[in-house]
């Protein structure tokens, strides 16, 4: 596979090191004279030294090859929305990721086609609230271009749905419940399953019914 | 007319100033408070903060704009933000200011109304150099 980072930060370096380590070709794009001097001594030839939001820089890290891969994580969001956009609509690379740095900005990118995104604060976010459940329903995992996401809930003793098999809930039409997981047992779920206090359950749905959802399961 | 205008620089200011005085009812926004004093005596709108925010966007009147320009010193952030502006808010005339002429093209090529200095100045250039060359004598 080949592969063009651009922005060789923390993100974008290690990105290259294990793309590397895989076997698989890569160039990195750096901007920053003394940061690119750094990565070149350690990685060699594979670093390139300009700025990816100019279409001549895109051309010689061989965009128009094109690559299968690009990926967009300098620490600027609207650099990443160009390169994206560049690299998407200007060469047709089949998969583009972009880095979100500020998670405000995350609208801007779905708005301007850029879909394939990853935001580390949001991340982080999310595992925070895994850890510290508030609002009893942790999203787990946005599957954006699918519309679905996935979503984690705990099972209170005072819940609806505690006793109850998983067929006797009232769930809306676009949710399933993936799995409950029993003192650290996980097992798929079934009409049959029956949901007890202290459950752990994951589940599937479309944006928007995590209220709806979060009734039927938890109250 | 209402139009909002995206870095109050050299050009963001100077448009603003003669959109003004065309009776264009004018909202500037930039990061740096201290570019209202490139405005002069304004009596426009003035918000201090980024255009990829849409709260600094909104409460500069982006939704009930007639025009947007979008003219702050970096490329990029240019035309994100007139995309934004055109897709979010359905804004009829977005014109963003692009250095790097490749970059204008493509996005031209994109539908977004892009106007490049630097092109602007290579052509000029070329018929000023052009325009010296000797008329040729007696080739009738």
């Amino acid at each position: 596979m080949y592969a063009i980072v651009a922005g060789g930060g923390k993100v974008g370096a290690n990105i290259t090191r294990s793309l590397l380590a895989m076997g698989h070709e890569v160039t990195l794009v750096e901007q920053r004279r003394d940061r690119f001097e750094q990565l070149e001594a350690e990685l060699g030839p594979v670093v390139l030294t300009g700025d990816a939001t100019e279409i001549f820089v895109l051309e010689r890290a061989g965009i128009a090859r094109p690559p299968d891969l690009v990926l967009a994580v300098t620490g600027d969001d609207e650099d990443n929305i160009v390169i994206a956009q560049i690299a998407q609509d200007g060469y047709e690379v089949p998969k583009v990721v972009a880095r979100v740095n500020d998670p405000r900005n995350q609208a801007h990118f779905d708005l301007l086609g850029v879909t394939r995104t990853l935001c580390a604060t949001s991340g982080l976010l999310g595992l925070v609230e895994h850890e510290v459940p508030e609002h009893g329903l942790v999203k787990l995992l946005e599957l954006r271009r699918e519309g679905l996401e996935v979503v984690e809930l705990s099972v209170s003793p005072e819940a609806p749905a505690a006793g109850k098999r998983v067929a006797g809930l009232s769930l809306p039409d676009d949710v399933r419940l993936v799995s409950i997981t029993r003192n650290g047992v996980a097992e798929v779920a079934g009409l049959d399953t029956v949901i007890r206090p202290g459950d752990q359950v994951i589940a599937i749905l479309k944006p928007g019914l995590e209220d709806r959802l979060r009734k039927a399961l938890v109250g | 007319m209402k139009v909002v205008i995206v870095g109050c620089g050299r050009v963001g200011s100077g448009v603003a100033k003669q959109l003004a005085v065309q009776g264009w009812d004018v909202t500037c926004i930039d990061e740096d408070e201290g570019a209202l004093a490139r405005l002069g005596e304004w009596r426009g709108g003035f918000v201090v903060g980024h255009g990829m925010d849409v709260d600094v966007l909104e409460r500069a009147g982006i939704a009930e704009a007639d025009a947007a320009v979008v003219a702050t010193n970096g490329d990029n952030t240019n035309v994100v933000v007139g995309q934004v502006v055109q897709r979010r808010y359905n804004t009829n005339c977005v014109v963003v200011r692009v250095l790097d002429p490749a970059r204008a093209a493509f996005y031209a090529e994109r539908g977004l109304r892009t106007v490049c200095p630097t092109q602007t100045a290579i052509g000029t250039l070329i018929d000023v150099v052009r325009s010296c060359e000797p008329t040729p004598v007696g080739t009738g």
